[in-house]
């Protein structure tokens, strides 16, 4: 038996930078250094244990959606353990939604071949946390998603739901799409062995062509949504700061009392 | 006037105070029809009927209950044929934002989530979303099919607004990967007493300042003398101090409440991301450079240990 994992992740500008818009609407990459997001790693780390505890050949491969910079991401994950990483890059793919980035994603993990895909529970940029359900849709398998555990056992995956009112436990015949939460286990460090080993491991790149995808189905035009305007919010004004000498909980009671809060 | 489903958020027929909010939003853009599903479904009926829905679309049956997202899907799908809506709206909860993106892709529709706000436009519904850890603030719509928005707790007053509420049985017929993702087993979350932190009015929060689980009493009480719920950082709940379901911040929970109380945080900016569309900003901490204070409306500069025992006396002493 071998298992197929493909896990999705993604380059985000690093959200201590000062992200900001370009003139088009989308995101501007140039002005802030872009990582693996981090939310991504948590997927590759529960990529490698299902690895690590399985007596399966198991083989991992990360794939992202991005420009030439996202490589870096498919390198953090390859020097975490990952086997092989696919790159899909192309200019049209420039301003593509939620929607468009899970056929592009959809597209890639067919001609991968899969038996099972991890994803982190959302991107740290977008954070809208909908590509995994979307990606079971387009696939038309079971989604498992926002594990917070997840185990792999004789083609059926299983793992635990956190939600906000219940607790729940799940599970699904193989090919799934995963999701974990940032509860599913701290994501390892990448050893030194394994940063020389990632130089060697392959990385393919795909375009829309490779994908049998058009230019129109996917960018800013084939967009879903359209993003009409961007401003930034106005500074806070700031406020009154002051020293506790033994009454600064009265003094705050006090200005809660102002604001009608008490 | 063009109907708007309302996508109901309800624990055996209690109804959920967001989905009362959207109720008030979709009434900016249509005739509200909501769509109950699940255990106590037609329970739902008189309150919705009193913020505004002109008609209860219900289902039934114990595959809510017993397979993930899918049925739902499913349900909104037949209604959304039945209706022919403007728009759909739905809570931004986890599992909501799951339901309305899978609904999109399927009725060829874009998706919108997280709204604060949303009005009605020339193009169809306009959403405003605050992105970036809240520094920008962005309108937008969608270009193609029936917009399905999903929108936070706390972005709209809850208005009564009595209307006709009739119930009508929905027809659904579940698809074949309804039945996909088995739920095995459920716990329920064990009641503390106090609100939804999402959806609170007040939320106070505890850090790495809090120094010990023990200490989240302190921080428990003074929720308790205002009648709000308990948040924690990602360090405090890292350290094993709070439950991860309080978590406010990137990777736990964004919350909006009129009132924020940052007790012990310095204000990372993955903690503002969470935190920082709050109304009202107040933070105690020791450290007068700790970023938080750029964001506060009053901050105390001083041990938390010494402030928010006696916050909360006078809270308790002025509520009498």
């Amino acid at each position: 038996m071998s298992l197929r994992i493909v896990v999705t992740v993604k380059y985000v500008p690093d959200a201590t930078g000062d992200r900001h818009f370009a003139d088009d609407l989308t995101v501007d990459r140039d002005d802030v250094d872009g990582l693996l997001s981090e939310l991504d790693e948590y997927a590759v780390e529960q990529a490698l244990q299902i690895s690590e505890n399985s007596d399966d050949d198991v083989e991992i491969t990360v794939l992202t959606v991005g420009p030439e910079d996202a490589k870096d991401a498919l390198r953090k994950a390859l020097s975490m353990g990952a086997d092989k990483a696919i790159h899909v890059e192309d200019d049209d793919l420039h301003g593509t939604d939620a929607i468009g980035t899970s056929l592009v994603l959809a597209k890639a993990i067919e001609k991968a071949g899969y038996d099972l895909v991890i994803s982190g529970m959302a991107s740290t940029d977008g954070t809208m946390g909908v590509v995994p359900a979307l990606l079971a849709e387009r696939l038309g398998v079971p989604q498992v998603t926002l594990l917070s555990e997840v185990s792999v056992e004789d083609g059926t995956v299983k793992g635990r739901r956190d939600g906000d009112s219940a607790s729940e436990q799940l599970e699904a015949s193989l090919p799934a799409v995963v999701s974990v939460t940032d509860q599913s286990g701290e994501a390892r460090y990448p050893s030194f062995k394994g940063i020389m080993a990632a130089k060697k491991k392959p990385v393919e790149s795909w375009d829309l062509s490779d994908l049998e995808l058009e230019a129109e189905e996917v960018g800013l035009e084939g967009a879903w949504t359209s993003v009409d305007a961007a401003a930034q919010r106005p500074a806070r004004t700031a406020g009154t700061i002051v020293k506790d000498e033994g009454e600064g909980g009265k003094q705050l009671a006090e200005f809660l009392a102002g604001q009608k809060f008490i | 006037m063009a109907e708007v489903l309302v996508y109901v958020d309800h624990v055996d027929g209690a109804v959920r105070k967001p989905t009362l909010e959207l109720l008030t939003l979709a009434r900016r853009i249509g005739e509200p029809v909501a769509v109950a599903l699940g255990n106590g479904a037609a329970d739902t009926a008189a309150t919705l009927a009193e913020h505004g829905a002109v008609k209860v679309l219900t289902h039934e049956a114990s595959e809510y209950a017993d397979y993930l997202v899918v049925p739902k899907v499913d349900a909104l799908q037949a209604a959304v044929e039945a209706v022919s809506p403007a728009a759909v709206l739905v809570p931004s909860s986890a599992e909501g934002k799951e339901v309305a993106a899978r609904l999109a892709l399927r009725i060829g529709s874009g998706i919108i989530t997280d709204a604060v706000d949303l009005e009605a436009g020339d193009q169809g519904p306009v959403a405003t979303q605050s992105v970036f850890a809240a520094s920008f603030t962005t309108k937008t719509r969608v270009a193609k099919g029936t917009p399905v928005i999903t929108v936070k707790p706390n972005s709209a007053a809850v208005e009564a607004a009595p209307a006709a509420g009739a119930v009508e049985a929905l027809s659904v017929s579940f698809s074949a990967q309804a039945t996909g993702t088995k739920v095995t087993g459920r716990t329920p979350r064990e009641s503390t007493g106090r609100p939804e932190l999402t959806e609170a009015a007040i939320v106070v929060s505890g850090g790495r300042g809090v120094n010990g689980a023990e200490n989240f009493a302190i921080i428990e009480a003074l929720a308790d003398s205002l009648g709000a719920a308990v948040g924690a950082s990602r360090a405090a709940v890292d350290a094993g101090w709070y439950p991860h379901t309080n978590q406010v911040g990137q990777t736990g929970k964004a919350v909006s409440p009129q009132l924020y109380i940052a007790n012990g945080i310095s204000g990372a900016i993955q903690h503002r991301a969470g935190m920082q569309t709050s109304k009202t900003i107040v933070a105690v901490n020791k450290d007068a450079e700790a970023p938080i204070f750029d964001l506060v409306d009053y901050g105390v500069v001083g041990d938390l240990f010494d402030v928010v025992p006696q916050l909360t006396e006078e809270v308790k002493t002025r509520k009498g």
